[in-house]
């Protein structure tokens, strides 16, 4: 990657945690945290690697993307949006009644959400039936996942991990949004998330530690995961929790936050100054 | 179609009336959970093993991983026991298939106190329940063969999420090809004029016709309906029986709450009708082990508990 090309997905980045802030903010509250950690994977997936047509949304042999950590909608609309899925306008419908745009992702309702979730655990599931019913159409599309580390205290994640193992799914690339945070606290005050790497390569995983926030070593991972031909991949990206909205930053409260337009406006000018210093 | 006669039991009919679907329509797979000798999804792996998947002891998985198959153009039929293909995966059933509006059948075998010998543990009394909480499932249980290999095939033409309550073993043959075997009609199995015994399931119907019999004898006549598609409800068939009848026993193989017997309660109450009703369920409790036999005198579901309950209403 040139340095032209990582500039172009640093200002995409930029550009979609604006508009993910002042979603959340039309609404006036929302999940900030985990949504704010994935957007520059979600940037790297949708502007550089998934084989995807924006005006065909429903396109059989596209590759597909479940967001199990469902939650996180909000940042997968504001990158949705900038491919030109739906009118960005939408945006500011999040959660109002009658909206295309629920928080949790809903395949009846957003173009280009790829599967329904919310209830944590299913998505990857789901994920493992899509790349295996892509292996058998004998398509080359992939599936990608991202499952929240909190989420990974539930079984079923478990469950479909040790599946997609057994049946050497390497067209499934899993994401484990390492930010050791969830609701009610950090992840290794509840229940820690250790040894992830290990545990997935138990289970018959290819399993890679990246930056979450760095776009080269995203691509060194995604490439990696791409050229893994005899099992699938899991890419455990550390990530900060609420990552560029700076008020939510470092602090325990920032799964789902009240952000008001104004709070909205001095985090997007104070995000722009900490972007312009680096 | 093939001869019903081949089959030896409820679940080779079953298994029998996918593979006769799969052979016309490649958009089907099966999904099982480590109980296919059980149902004998063993022989669909044998006729399309790469349309066979044994997911293991992981049903919540299954369910999902069947949401994800349908999202990419497949036709899944999963299968476990019915307490565990209700109840184990009940919000994967909800929100990956229900509320994603995936076309998903289930097949939970040994409904009630079918499940016999494996008792309480693996005795549905609740999924009826349950599955009528998800708004968009079939839910059917045949009585005899032809008409569980006929439902099946209509169920796959239909395109929306079942739930089947099957026995795997036994094979009644009740009805011949001049029967009118159709999802969602309730089968007149007698007529009668004094009073409606409703009936789902193979061995409840054996009992409700059984009871019309016994009736006879008292010159009551007792109209037989086998209510074999639970969702959508026959309100037409069951209206009329009420106004013609006046009286209804509803026959369930589970719990009352939520059960067949509170819905066409329901029902009639809303539309303004009031005929005496009786109820043969298994009343609130547990189940518990022993023979179909014994556990449907223990809990009240012979014959004779039919007759007394239409005694109680004449």
């Amino acid at each position: 990657m040139n340095k032209q090309e990582i500039q172009f997905l640093k200002e995409k980045a930029l550009d979609t945690r604006v508009r993910l802030i002042k979603e959340i903010a039309s609404f006036g509250q929302g999940h900030i945290g985990g949504s704010m950690s994935i957007v520059d994977l979600l940037v790297y997936l949708y502007f550089r690697e998934m084989n995807i047509r924006p005006e065909n949304p429903q396109w059989a042999e596209r590759d597909r993307l479940v967001l199990s950590k469902g939650h996180s909608g909000p940042a997968l609309y504001a990158v949705l949006a900038e491919k030109g899925y739906f009118d960005e306008s939408l945006l500011s419908t999040l959660n109002q009644g009658g909206t295309t745009l629920p928080s949790h992702c809903d395949m009846l309702k957003t173009p280009g959400i790829d599967y329904t979730a919310g209830s944590l655990g299913q998505g990857i599931s789901a994920a493992v039936g899509i790349a295996l019913g892509q292996r058998l159409k004998g398509w080359k599309a992939r599936t990608f996942t991202i499952v929240g580390d909190g989420e990974s205290q539930e079984g079923q994640v478990w469950e479909a991990v040790e599946a997609a193992g057994a049946w050497k799914l390497s067209n499934l690339t899993g994401f484990t949004d390492l930010n050791g945070q969830q609701l009610d606290d950090y992840t290794d005050a509840i229940i820690p998330m250790k040894q992830l790497k290990e545990r997935y390569e138990t289970f018959g995983w290819k399993a890679i530690e990246a930056n979450g926030h760095d776009f080269p070593d995203l691509e060194r991972a995604i490439e990696e995961a791409r050229n893994t031909e005899d099992r699938p991949t899991m890419i455990i990206l550390h990530t900060k929790k609420s990552y560029g909205f700076i008020p939510g930053e470092g602090i325990k409260s920032n799964h789902s936050m009240p952000i008001s337009m104004e709070t909205a406006d001095k985090a997007i000018k104070d995000l722009f100054e900490r972007e312009r210093d680096v | 179609m093939r001869d019903i006669s081949e089959f030896q039991n409820y679940k080779d009919v079953v298994i029998g009336s996918i593979i006769d679907l799969a052979e016309v329509h490649d958009d089907i797979v099966f999904l099982d959970s480590d109980l296919s000798s059980c149902i004998g999804s063993t022989s669909f792996q044998k006729e399309f093993p790469s349309r066979f998947f044994n997911c293991g002891i992981a049903e919540a998985n299954m369910a999902c991983i069947a949401g994800g198959l349908s999202s990419v153009g497949f036709t899944p039929f999963i299968h476990s026991f019915g307490c565990f293909a209700s109840r184990r995966m009940y919000d994967q059933l909800f929100i990956s298939i229900g509320y994603a509006h995936r076309t998903v059948h289930v097949i939970g075998s040994d409904p009630g106190i079918t499940a016999q010998y494996n008792g309480g543990t693996h005795m549905p009394f609740e999924d009826i329940a349950l599955m009528r909480q998800i708004p968009n499932f079939v839910i059917y249980e045949p009585s005899d063969a032809l008409s569980l290999y006929k439902l099946v095939q209509q169920v796959y033409k239909r395109g929306e999420p079942s739930y089947l309550r099957t026995p795997r073993k036994g094979m009644t043959r009740r009805y011949d090809e001049s029967t009118e075997i159709e999802l969602g009609k309730a089968i007149t199995v007698r007529e009668g004029s004094d009073v409606t015994i409703i009936a789902t399931g193979v061995f409840l119907v054996d009992h409700a016709i059984k009871a019309a019999d016994d009736l006879l004898k008292h010159r009551i006549k007792a109209r037989v309906l086998d209510l074999h598609t639970i969702r959508p409800l026959d309100t037409e068939t069951i209206m009329k029986a009420a106004n013609d009848t006046g009286k209804l026993i509803i026959c369930e193989n589970g719990r009352y709450a939520g059960g067949v017997g509170e819905m066409i309660s329901s029902y009639l109450i809303q539309h303004d009708l009031a005929p005496r009703i009786r109820f043969i369920n298994v009343g609130d409790c547990f189940g518990e082990v022993g023979s179909l036999d014994y556990l449907s005198k223990r809990f009240g579901m012979t014959s004779g508990d039919i007759c007394k309950k239409v005694f109680e209403i004449l």
